[in-house]
């Protein structure tokens, strides 16, 4: 029953590693970014919640509509006036943008916020738990996690399949230069692309801050979490992004339960035995 | 007006020319086909036209308007559709989705979803397949479709018969009357001078970036187009 209790812990830290992966994964599918920048992004939405909840003194869940919005519209603004020029330049030189807004990112909210770890309140939910038995208990706030991230996923999805907008993304994804030949702006896709990442990276940094605690320099742990979710689940499956958010969770709280402090080295070891003998990862898109 | 003029246009990739001084007029209702061999340029022109390979911008007129610098997908929105070398069909995506995409630039016309099912009748079969799995002729055919979702004024057709079987070629010729008589304006470019005789209404030959010789089919004797093919 230890075990059991571990496993549904990990999933539902598996919900969480999802909301930062997602968007991850969608601008590298759609553009071929790798967005070094995407877990700062994440810290940032985290201190824009902050920073409203400080001057409205209200509960930070009712802050994440606005993060969102501020969010995205920052994000199509950074993707049409940095990146996508950068990207015009190569693909190196992208990487090394998004590094670049990543530093300054993190150094200003360093100067703004200091460097003390700061945390957002959400009241009893935090502690509210449904106890199944005396050893699997599960928190109310993770649950809402993983739901939130379900839904987010599910929601993805019905655009990307359903939607003349979302059609332009898959076309975008497999072939850039016939979807302008289709009359698709890229840029404004692209614009597109990174505002709905960013929107659903906001919800994964204002629960972070939720669940623990966060400061200016906390973004490139959470850059690779998602990295490796991604990964674990395989490029392009946005259901494996849960999945890989998933095994990942399961493989940090298994390693924590057997030594204190080890989860992180095993949720490591777990994602280069993937890369070894599974490099596809596990819910791999048809290979082009 | 000219639907299509290109005025002493010269283009190519960094420092490579690969067009030199290229000057013609394409009517509305035109079917004009351009002939060549191998690396003649034919390709590069197409591009010119649809956008991929941007150019001075006057030397490029759309009934008159200046589009050498304009990118493709707003020339998609003027009318010119532009069906590629190599299909580049959506490989993830349905038969089904691939026209919905083509359709995108909103232009309104006569063709749509149904239309094109009607012209090609094998696509109507495969609606839900991936194009992936899709064989090269059937790709041709989505191809085509494809750029017929657009309305265009002015459909570029790129090699369309490249590595298909002949049969298959013949059923996509057939195809080609119900786009002509709607009233489409298309610019061939095609290695097999056979079809592209019998296709167009007017043909050029291109040689090492330049057009050497243009003309009526018909009025063209058979030891002048070889010659300006191979150079000779």
């Amino acid at each position: 029953m230890v075990w059991a209790n571990d496993i549904i812990q990990g999933i539902l830290l598996g919900g969480l590693y999802a909301l930062f992966a997602a968007g991850l994964s969608l601008v590298f599918g759609v553009m071929r970014l790798v967005n070094l920048a995407h877990g700062d992004f994440s810290i940032m939405a985290a201190y824009i919640s902050l920073v409203i909840v400080g001057s409205l003194k209200v509960n930070p869940f009712y802050t994440l509509l606005l993060v969102m919005i501020v969010m995205a519209v920052f994000g199509y603004i950074i993707q049409r006036g940095l990146f996508n020029f950068a990207m015009d330049a190569g693909p190196m030189q992208a990487i090394l943008a998004t590094f670049g807004i990543a530093i300054i990112i993190q150094n200003l909210l360093l100067e703004h916020f200091t460097a003390d770890s700061k945390g957002l309140d959400a009241g009893r939910i935090e502690n509210a738990f449904i106890k199944l038995s005396n050893q699997v208990v599960i928190g109310w706030f993770p649950l809402i996690t993983l739901l939130v991230s379900v839904l987010v996923l599910f929601g993805l999805q019905v655009y990307l399949s359903r939607t003349r907008m979302g059609r332009a993304f898959r076309a975008t994804a497999d072939n850039q230069r016939a979807a302008q030949l289709m009359g698709i702006d890229n840029r404004h896709l692209y614009g597109m692309a990174m505002a709905f990442a960013l929107a659903i990276v906001a919800i994964g940094g204002v629960f972070i801050g939720i669940r623990t605690t966060f400061s200016p320099s906390a973004g490139p742990l959470r850059l690779i979490f998602a990295y490796e979710a991604v990964i674990i689940g395989g490029l392009g499956s946005l259901w494996g992004t849960l999945v890989g958010g998933v095994v990942l969770g399961i493989a940090q709280v298994m390693g924590d339960h057997a030594h204190q402090g080890w989860g992180m080295l095993v949720g490591h070891l777990v994602f280069l035995a993937i890369l070894a003998f599974r490099p596809q990862g596990l819910f791999a898109r048809q290979a082009q | 007006m000219s639907l299509l003029e290109l005025d002493n246009l010269s283009a190519g990739y960094g420092s490579f020319r690969a067009l030199f001084d290229i000057s013609f007029k394409i009517e509305e209702g035109e079917k004009h086909a351009v002939i060549g061999a191998n690396g003649a340029g034919k390709s590069t022109l197409l591009h010119t036209i649809c956008g991929l390979l941007r150019c001075e911008d006057d030397r490029v007129r759309f009934e008159g308007q200046p589009i050498g610098q304009m990118s493709p997908h707003k020339r998609v929105g003027l009318g010119i559709s532009y069906v590629p070398e190599g299909r580049w069909v959506f490989p993830s995506l349905t038969v089904h989705e691939n026209l919905l995409v083509g359709a995108h630039s909103k232009r309104r016309g006569i063709w749509t979803v149904d239309k094109v099912y009607e012209l090609f009748p094998l696509l109507a079969r495969l609606r839900q397949r991936q194009a992936l799995s899709l064989s090269g002729g059937e790709q041709q055919a989505l191809s085509i479709g494809r750029g017929l979702m657009a309305n265009p004024r002015l459909l570029l057709l790129d090699e369309v018969s490249l590595g298909l079987a002949p049969v298959v070629v013949e059923r996509i010729y057939d195809a080609m009357p119900a786009i002509t008589t709607s009233g489409t304006t298309v610019l061939l470019v095609e290695q097999d001078v056979g079809q592209a005789m019998k296709f167009a209404d007017r043909i050029s030959c291109m040689l090492k970036g330049r057009i050497v010789l243009e003309g009526v089919p018909g009025e063209l004797g058979q030891d002048e187009i070889v010659a300006a093919y191979f150079g000779v």
